[in-house]
């Protein structure tokens, strides 16, 4: 197999919340991310899916290291992201980019799409000449879709789909190996979304770019990544090669999640089993001790309130954290 | 799955030539563009469409509830009584007692600063004319059907006390107090995570069955639709561009734009990975509605007739209909 681009090793992100008013007040620790670890290969996509408070976002940022409060070891090729020297950690910096969600909201509204596409260029290239510079935004713009002619305009001139473009094309101009794409398509409409997909795939097939690939959207994820992670309260609670998770999912939320995603077909929608989960998502300040899942588990016992269960083997490339996890079908 | 049968009595509601402009200094936008179609009693009807395609503003223009510089014509009858434009004292009338609105964000029906007891209760008071312990046991039934537990607990706790799915459950409890013929749900589950919207979905499904109540549901998503919805309007561009049986809709779209939502949309039960297919380029700009078919530039069949000439809506029997030029399309597969 080959060796792992990335490998993060228990990593946790644990933000101070507390009413820092005159007399202080009452502190809470909100544990985001708690724990997680997981190798990403040259050239894979590993869907992160959950429901809202799960990490998701805050996970994503942490890999990049774009946060403060955090532990564990973050592994870049072999060699570990804390001991790297400034100067080399901004050449790593230039090789992991990000896209976010709002494509509007996430670009800067007073930079023309030229000047916000060159930005990371010219940051890490202050040498190149601006004709060159122009040059390669141009090219960036003609390879994610856009008309280089649209290089003066600004965000509000262009539809949310071009301005996710965009994102995009800013993302890739230093040629970067990895991309985390904070829920890319959430805000596009359907039609929208499909544009998006395709280029990200395509991209990644060209420039053999592994992808963080974040969202809600567990069709989305199913199409796009080749492993995909199931969070819950900060913890990891399945992860699998995308095949088995989807065929054969073992922890119960898995199975919870997969069955609430309504499919596109009356008569598959209207027949299908489902299981209904109880309550909702408990708030992350105050998650149920042991398990976080189990307040709304079918399967919750004793035990799962008492230690919350180690991520293990149950296949090949698949691991999962449950007591009473559902035994893989054996051919 | 059975197709179910409506009656032929009186619709619900029926819109007819429904048109909804807004003034802004650009020039007018044209949200809503000849729309007409009913819903029967206790039909469910899906309207789907992408963002902007005026999904919301049929509805608001229903409702009474456009905006300051939008104005509706046309027809909308509500159990045969014509309320387009109507007084708002006759207004009154009909909103909350026979047909209702849900919206995706339950704070924009729910007062955040009184309790949910004393908005339930008001609604009772003055439409149906209760004393006040009446309508508070009212209330707590409403909120126990659509499963609030410790409902009688909970009536004394404002908006904000309730977690996302409650308060949705809350604001649906509301709508229903007076028992409306319709129910008008603008993205009722949009907003929140995938096993609350089941539960939610769930909720709407028992509702539906058990008090026989009409729905209208506006969404942009598909899998919604497939299973709540007996009946589809497919909007772009203001105006409906297919109208079927919701089967008919998944298996044999007959408009190019229907077509190409279901291609590009990845799906859960999906096999093998292929490339999705796309609509090229962009929804269509309401102030600058291009000549012909409003879909033309983004069509993957359009012929010289699509720009000189725009397709009625023009109906294909067996409660279908569609607006484009082309000869019937196939079947999917
Ligand atoms: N007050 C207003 N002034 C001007 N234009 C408006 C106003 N309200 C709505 N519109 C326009 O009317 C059109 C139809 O809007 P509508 O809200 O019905 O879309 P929709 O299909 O519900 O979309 P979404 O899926 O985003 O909710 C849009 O182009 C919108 O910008
Ligand atoms: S009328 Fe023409 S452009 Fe419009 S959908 Fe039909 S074929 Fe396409
Ligand atoms: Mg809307």
């Amino acid at each position: 197999m080959t060796a792992p681009l990335l490998s993060v090793n228990d990593l946790k992100v644990h933000f101070e919340i507390g009413r820092r008013g005159l007399f202080g007040g009452a502190r809470h620790v909100l544990k985001a991310v708690d724990g997680v670890s997981f190798d990403l290969r040259p050239g894979e996509t590993l869907g992160l899916v959950g429901e809202s408070g799960c990490g998701k976002s805050t996970l994503g940022r942490a890999i990049l290291r774009l946060l403060p409060l955090q532990s564990g070891r973050t592994v870049w090729l072999g060699r570990d992201l804390a001991r790297l020297a400034p100067r080399e950690m901004r050449e790593m910096r230039r090789e992991m980019q990000i896209i976010f969600q709002d494509p509007l909201a996430s670009l800067n509204p007073r930079m023309t799409a030229g000047e916000i596409i060159a930005e990371p260029l010219v940051t890490f290239r202050p040498e190149l000449k601006r004709a060159e510079v122009k040059q390669r935004v141009q090219a960036m713009m003609a390879k994610v879709g856009l008309l280089p002619n649209q290089i003066n305009r600004y965000p509000h001139e262009f539809s949310g789909g071009q301005c996710q473009r965009i994102g995009i094309a800013r993302a890739i101009i230093n040629e970067p190996r990895l991309i985390v794409c904070d829920e890319p398509v959430s805000a596009l409409d359907v039609s929208i979304q499909a544009q998006i997909i395709n280029l990200l795939m395509d991209l990644q097939a060209e420039m053999g770019l592994s992808l963080i690939f974040i969202s809600h959207n567990l069709a989305v994820v199913r199409h796009i990544s080749h492993r995909v992670m199931v969070l819950y309260l900060g913890k990891v609670m399945e992860i699998a090669d995308r095949d088995s998770l989807y065929a054969n999912p073992l922890h119960p939320y898995t199975q919870a999640l997969n069955s609430a995603v309504p499919v596109p077909d009356p008569d598959i929608e209207r027949a299908k089993p489902r299981v209904v989960l109880k309550g909702d998502l408990p708030s992350p300040l105050n998650p149920p001790s042991g398990c976080p899942f189990r307040t709304r588990c079918p399967r919750a016992t004793q035990v799962c309130a008492e230690c919350m269960p180690a991520l293990e083997r149950a296949g090949a490339d698949h691991m999962v954290a449950c007591h009473h996890a559902a035994m893989p079908d054996r051919p | 799955m059975t197709t179910p049968q409506f009656s032929a009595m009186e619709p619900v509601l029926e819109v007819a030539g429904l048109n909804t402009l807004f003034a802004t200094p650009e020039g007018d936008v044209r949200a809503v563009s000849d729309v007409a179609f009913a819903i029967a009693r206790g039909e469910t009807l899906g309207i789907v469409g992408e963002s902007g395609s005026g999904k919301s503003q049929i509805f608001m223009s229903v409702m009474g509830l456009l905006a300051r510089n939008g104005r509706a014509s046309g027809s909308v009858r509500v159990t045969g009584t014509e309320i387009l434009n109507a007084p708002v004292a006759e207004l009154n009338r009909v909103r909350g007692a026979r047909m209702s609105m849900i919206f995706q964000d339950p704070m924009t029906s729910l007062n955040p600063y009184l309790t949910v007891r004393r908005q339930m209760t008001e609604v009772l008071m003055t439409h149906k004319g209760l004393g006040e312990e009446a309508a508070a046991q009212a209330s707590i039934e409403m909120l126990e059907r659509v499963q609030i537990p410790e409902a009688g607990r909970r009536i004394g706790m404002y908006p904000h006390e309730f977690s996302g799915g409650m308060r949705q459950r809350v604001m649906i409890a509301m709508a229903l107090l007076c028992g409306p013929e319709l129910l008008i749900a603008d993205e009722p589950t949009t907003a929140l995570d995938v096993t609350v919207q089941a539960q939610i979905l769930d909720l709407l499904m028992q509702l539906k069955r058990d008090t026989g109540m009409a729905i209208a549901l506006i969404t942009h998503d598909l899998g919604v639709i497939a299973g709540l919805a007996d009946r589809v309007i497919v909007m772009y561009g203001g105006r409906i561009v297919e109208q079927a049986p919701v089967r008919d809709i998944f298996r044999r779209p007959q408009h190019p734009y229907t077509e190409g939502l279901l291609k590009s949309m990845p799906r859960l039960d999906e096999h093998g990975v292929t490339r999705l297919q796309t609509i090229g380029g962009q929804p269509p700009n309401l102030q600058n509605l291009p000549s012909g078919c409003a879909f033309r530039d983004r069509c993957a069949y359009a012929f010289d007739l699509c720009a000189a000439e725009r397709p009625d809506l023009t109906s294909l029997g067996e409660g279908r209909a569609r607006a484009c030029h082309l000869p019937q399309l196939g079947e999917v597969a």
